[in-house]
């Protein structure tokens, strides 16, 4: 249900453990100047003759230093937190871990997500499969509008953006499945752009494997073209070969006039007017 | 070449529940001319407000805009939560293009043309009053901004018949906005009508700070000026920063659109990022240039309700300067999901955090105005009660996802829908909501009907707290935005149920408000306001209520702050006449103007060329033709 309070993964304990310090830490401001508000409201109402009455006291230096420096020792310490956190937290950091992390390129497309392994020889489409206890190294890209890649169980999001790389490292740190999206409104079929991502024991991602690479599908240049072409809640699918180099091809084809739609031409979409 | 350039048939061909709201377009604009012509209005409407270059009827006129385009922008809010609220595993009763039409508008609409003409009027209501003048500075461009704002919002509202809206959300990021993705007129009348909208808030703005800078009455110090004006003056310096690059972005987005160039494109070099850092760099500015009149409509009230001075009026401009100058080192914390380095993020930030320091002291500043004062809780201190809270747990979540670490979890998801509905709601819209139960007498000079006013309050507390509470939930159950339906085993239906409940109490308010306005028009006779129905303490209070063209018989000497309480004599003063007065011509330049830009930019919409020259033309001469005009009577 509250899935940023359940985490499965690494970071997102880290960064669900940033959100409750920082709310905690607001709180020391908050909850008094919420009393105040009501015990001052409710005291000097103007039907209360009893209580102190001074119209014209409008200034004590005293008392306005003291509201200037409350707020600003907590953003001192909420500003530490921050920069320590976002240093921690910084999606292109690698994981500390002994295990040598999988690599995996995601690839958001109108409206889908394909994953390639590129040191497995497979790829995925709309599913996510992943070893437990393992870091996987993501390079994130698009070939369609901005998407956002996001994991909420396992970690935080990153955008999804043509002609470019990012990058994020997640670790699931229990088995199941957990609910990945897209996070960036991207036209028609994003309310669809869902994937399941399965954590799995180090076994079970092997069976998994093997009979991905039993499929007969492969993913070449032509197959990926006829891939991106927009779709709906594309159903999930398993390439049991994957062209080298794909990932980058796709990113460099921006780099001159392209576009991702197959029925145009290359020359013509520079003026598409 | 065709004449009609893009604009066929076919974009008047709709779906089921997009018919139904160009049949409302279309029956609203024929029902307003009948109603008009019936009464013989018409030549009223025209000489007593459309060419009228009085502030005060101009303020009024803002206000009407924002209060139609308040209930439109509601309407795309009510489909939102009803969808949502219905569509469970698929498509619900709007499709999918239909209903990201919708929630483009709802954004656009209630910042541009709610929120915007909303400050507009109650600035050009108040700021001439307060600071003693007796009108603007540049009262025929004050005509013209007000013109080209209702010309934006008309573009707009001609989508629902003519074509479709932008289907991009309310910034309309590239690549989503491009040719590519978006071939159609939508995102055209998305930028024409903000550009012509954008031309016109650029002008007010001016207008404003020179308004502010020079017209004040003698006596009145910077330091003596009303905090409203203080804020308007910080809001105006905002808008003559941050407007021109929202002028020019959009223009790079059009040439990308129509010639060719690829500023934003994916390809040959366009950079998408650089978009939405302009766009925001605009964008965030905007938010302080809303709130910040807010604060200043505050500042006014806490006192005269708690008849006491304002504490800390030193320590509050500083305040509102701050908040000025750190609103434009923040933009980068819309998009820490970029990717950019740690060191980027994190000073973004941190410099977002800091800006909670100065908003902070405001805060306890009118509490402690309330502080051993004697307060009456009338309608408008009510909605300050609800905006410290409202504004409050908003300031608490917005400082949340300014740390980057959880920002990467909260971004785009319901939980900063319910943060921004929570500052806009319940900071913008609740101080001028307050600003008009508080101005209303002055305005129209009599009072407003207090006990339904309580209710509306009540009505609308509940109802935003209905629906936007769970919305908060739903972002920690992972939920995002902008979805057209839900998956049934995500959990989240219920909640959206409860979210489109409160949508409806705040229909209910809605109702109450407007049913409040004829009840009190209606007795408008029993309850005369008087010049002072408040015991005010600033200048507008010592002139009649409605206050003449004019304002002021004679300008008054200011003194002091809060003049009206300590120099009770000035309610005699500013009544008698003693040199001749002289005002601005009433003018339709403005007006015709106006309608010469909506021509360039319906010419540019639909690629008719001939008439976006044509619009283009006109404008430009009708501006020459203008400043040979004499333009000043007795």
């Amino acid at each position: 249900m509250f899935q940023l309070l359940m985490p499965a993964g690494l970071v997102a304990l880290s960064e669900r453990a940033l959100i409750l310090h920082a709310l905690l830490l607001m709180m020391i401001v908050v909850v008094p100047l919420f009393i105040l508000a009501i015990v001052i409201a409710w005291r000097y109402r103007a039907s209360n003759t009893k209580a102190a009455y001074t119209p014209d006291w409008e200034h004590s230096p005293m008392e306005e230093l003291i509201w200037w420096v409350i707020p600003l020792e907590i953003i001192l310490v909420l500003g530490a937190l921050t920069w320590t956190s976002t240093h921690q937290l910084d999606p292109y950091k690698p994981l500390d871990s002994q295990v040598k992390p999988l690599p995996v390129e995601v690839i958001a497309l109108n409206w889908k997500w394909l994953f390639i392994y590129p040191t497995l020889g497979v790829a995925t489409v709309n599913e996510l499969d992943i070893p437990v206890n393992t870091p996987v190294t993501f390079a994130i890209t698009s070939d369609a509008p901005m998407n956002s890649f996001f994991i909420p169980r396992l970690g935080g999001q990153i955008y999804a953006m043509t002609g470019m790389s990012t990058e994020t490292h997640l670790e699931a740190t229990e088995t199941g499945t957990f609910m990945g999206m897209s996070a960036n409104y991207s036209g028609d079929g994003f309310a669809g752009m869902q994937f399941k991502t399965n954590a799995l024991s180090q076994s079970d991602f092997n069976a998994w494997l093997v009979e991905a690479k039993h499929s007969p599908l492969i993913l070449t240049q032509s197959s990926y073209t006829m891939l991106a072409s927009p779709s709906q809640n594309a159903p999930v699918t398993i390439y049991g070969n994957v062209a080298k180099g794909l990932y980058n091809s796709i990113i460099n084809k921006f780099m001159t006039s392209a576009s991702t739609t197959p029925s145009n031409n290359d020359d013509m979409a520079g003026m598409s007017m | 070449m065709n004449l009609f350039g893009r604009l066929t048939l076919t974009a008047l061909e709709h779906g089921f529940v997009e018919s139904i709201g160009a049949g409302v377009v279309v029956l609203g604009a024929v029902c307003t001319l009948a109603l008009l012509l019936y009464f013989k209005k018409f030549g009223w409407l025209w000489r007593e407000y459309i060419t009228s270059l009085d502030a005060k009827k101009i303020g009024i006129m803002y206000l009407v805009l924002a209060a139609a385009m308040g209930l439109r922008g509601f309407i795309d809010a009510l489909m939102m939560r009803g969808e949502q609220a219905t569509a469970v595993g698929g498509p619900g009763f709007l499709p999918p293009d239909h209903f990201a039409q919708i929630f483009t508008a709802h954004g656009v609409i209630m910042i541009f043309f709610v929120a915007m003409p909303f400050m507009f009027g109650l600035l050009n209501l108040m700021v001439p009053l307060q600071i003693g003048a007796r009108d603007v500075a540049f009262p025929f461009i004050n005509s013209l901004s007000y013109w080209l704002t209702v010309m934006g919002a008309m573009l707009v509202n001609l989508s629902l018949v003519a074509g479709s809206f932008a289907a991009t959300g309310w910034l309309a990021y590239p690549p989503l906005s491009e040719l590519q993705y978006s071939p159609g007129v939508g995102v055209d009348y998305y930028i024409w009508a903000l550009q012509i909208a954008g031309i016109g808030s650029l002008l007010g703005g001016i207008n404003f700070l020179v308004t502010i800078i020079k017209m004040r009455a003698p006596g009145m110090k910077l330091m003596r000026m009303p905090i409203f004006v203080w804020t308007a003056l910080g809001s105006m310096s905002l808008v003559v920063f941050a407007f021109p690059v929202l002028t020019v972005t959009l223009a790079l987005l059009t040439l990308d659109r129509t010639i060719g160039t690829h500023f934003f494109t994916t390809d040959l070099g366009g950079n998408v990022m650089m978009y939405v850092n302009l766009i925001w760099a605009w964008g965030h500015p905007e938010v302080y240039i809303l709130i910040l009149p807010a604060f200043g409509i505050f500042s006014e009230l806490v006192p005269v309700f708690s008849q006491k001075r304002l504490f800390g009026y030193t320590s509050m401009v500083i305040a509102t300067l701050l908040i000025v100058f750190l609103s434009f080192m923040v933009w980068v914390h819309h998009f820490f999901t970029m990717g950019a380095g740690a060191d980027v993020n994190a000073f973004f930030g941190i410099m977002t955090m800091v800006i909670s320091i100065p908003t902070g002291v405001k805060i306890f500043n009118w509490l402690f105005t309330m502080f051993r004062g004697r307060i009456v809780f009338k309608t408008p201190m009510l909605w300050f009660m609800g905006f410290l809270f409202s504004f409050t747990i908003g300031g608490v979540t917005g400082v949340l996802m300014s740390i980057p670490g959880a920002d990467f979890m909260l971004h785009n998801s319901l939980f900063l829908v319910a943060h921004f509905h929570n500052m806009i709601i319940g900071g913008v819209v609740f101080g001028f909501f307050a600003g008009v139960s508080y101005w209303f007498p002055k305005i129209f000079g009599f009072m407003l009907n207090e006990k339904l006013g309580k209710l509306v309050f009540w009505l609308w507390i509940v109802g935003f707290a209905t629906a936007f509470l769970p919305l908060y939930a739903l972002g920690i159950m992972g939920m995002t935005r902008r979805l057209d339906y839900v998956d049934p085993a995500s959990g989240w239906h219920a909640l959206l149920i409860v979210a489109g409940i409160g949508a409806c109490i705040i229909g209910l308010a809605i109702l109450a408000q407007i049913y409040q306005f004829y009840v009190s028009i209606r007795d408008r006779k029993l309850h005369p306001a008087g010049d002072d129905p408040w015991n005010g303490r600033t200048l507008e209070w010592a002139v009649s209520s409605p206050p003449p063209e004019y304002n002021f018989a004679t300008i008054p000497h200011i003194s002091e702050r809060d003049p009206l309480w300590y120099n009770p004599d000035l309610k005699k003063i500013v009544h008698e006449k003693s040199a001749p007065i002289e005002m601005p011509e009433h003018t339709a330049m403005g007006f015709c103007i106006a309608i010469a830009a909506f021509l360039l930019g319906f010419g540019m919409i639909w690629q008719m060329w001939w008439l976006a020259l044509l619009g283009l033309v006109a404008a430009v001469l009708l501006v020459i033709v203008y400043s040979f005009i004499d333009h000043a009577h007795a």
